[in-house]
């Protein structure tokens, strides 16, 4: 069987329709018969960069591969990228503005709940050009 | 306990999911900050907050959370009840605050339940 490959791309213009993509991913791989705590790893750490990509990046693109061992999320944007990673994996520190902060979001928990929820993450990141975050959960 | 007693200790008016109302739920959490129910829950079913935006939706959606009662007599828009129905999710709203919320359904029975380390 072929792997199934989703893309969606991410509004930043309308915050209240942040997680639809994540929400459609957690719906299919249900549907799929995926395991349930391999769905609600890969819909939190797919939520949570959906939100970063609304939040910092103006948003992006995401793939999500599906093949019978692992779920592969790949989540692009053309964003300020990410000026110290050391920090940014630090749990509350945050650069997000007060306004985020009032939407729920901006407590500097969002890269690392996606790593505790991933078992594994990358980030390829370039001040001025954009960030790339890869994570892995398997099946 | 079951959403229903729920409704009644918080004296709370049921929004949508009326037709849900018998499911039992064993654990809840408080928090107005989503980024942190999305970092420290862990197998938690209700989820006591008074942040009304669509997201408190969508984060109960990834956690599993059944039960979303918004506090401090906040009500969230319609927009946001129709999410939260079309995900079957029961949505109840008390004019109660936080501390006195959580106190209730915990003095009542209702734990918090495991925290993801």
């Amino acid at each position: 069987m072929s792997n199934l490959v989703l893309k969606y791309t991410v509004d930043a213009e309308d915050f209240t329709r942040a997680g639809e993509a994540s929400s459609d991913v957690k719906g299919k791989l249900k549907r799929m018969g995926v395991p349930p705590d391999a769905v609600r790893k890969v819909a939190i750490a797919m939520y949570e960069g959906e939100i970063n990509m609304v939040i910092h990046a103006d948003g992006g693109e995401i793939t999500v591969e599906i093949t019978p061992s692992q779920i592969i999320m790949i989540l692009a944007d053309k964003g300020p990228g990410i000026k110290d990673i050391d920090k940014a994996m630090q749990a509350g520190w945050s650069t997000a503005s007060e306004n985020v902060r009032a939407l729920g979001f901006g407590a500097g928990m969002g890269l690392p709940n996606m790593k505790k929820y991933s078992d594994e993450m990358k980030i390829d990141t370039v001040i001025g050009v954009g960030t790339t975050v890869t994570m892995k959960v398997n099946i | 306990m079951t959403i229903a007693d729920i409704k009644n200790y918080l004296d709370a008016e049921v929004l949508c999911g009326e037709e849900l109302m018998y499911k039992e739920v064993h654990t809840a959490c408080g928090s107005d900050m989503m980024s942190d129910v999305l970092a420290y829950v862990k197998d938690q079913s209700v989820l006591l907050t008074g942040l009304c935006n669509p997201q408190v939706v969508r984060t109960a959606e990834m956690m599993d959370i059944i039960c979303l009662c918004f506090i401090r007599g906040k009500r969230p828009s319609q927009e946001v009840i129709d999410l939260a129905s079309e995900r079957d999710l029961v949505v109840l709203a008390s004019s109660k605050r936080m501390f006195e919320a959580c106190g209730i359904l915990y003095a009542n029975g209702l734990a918090g339940g495991a925290v993801l380390e």
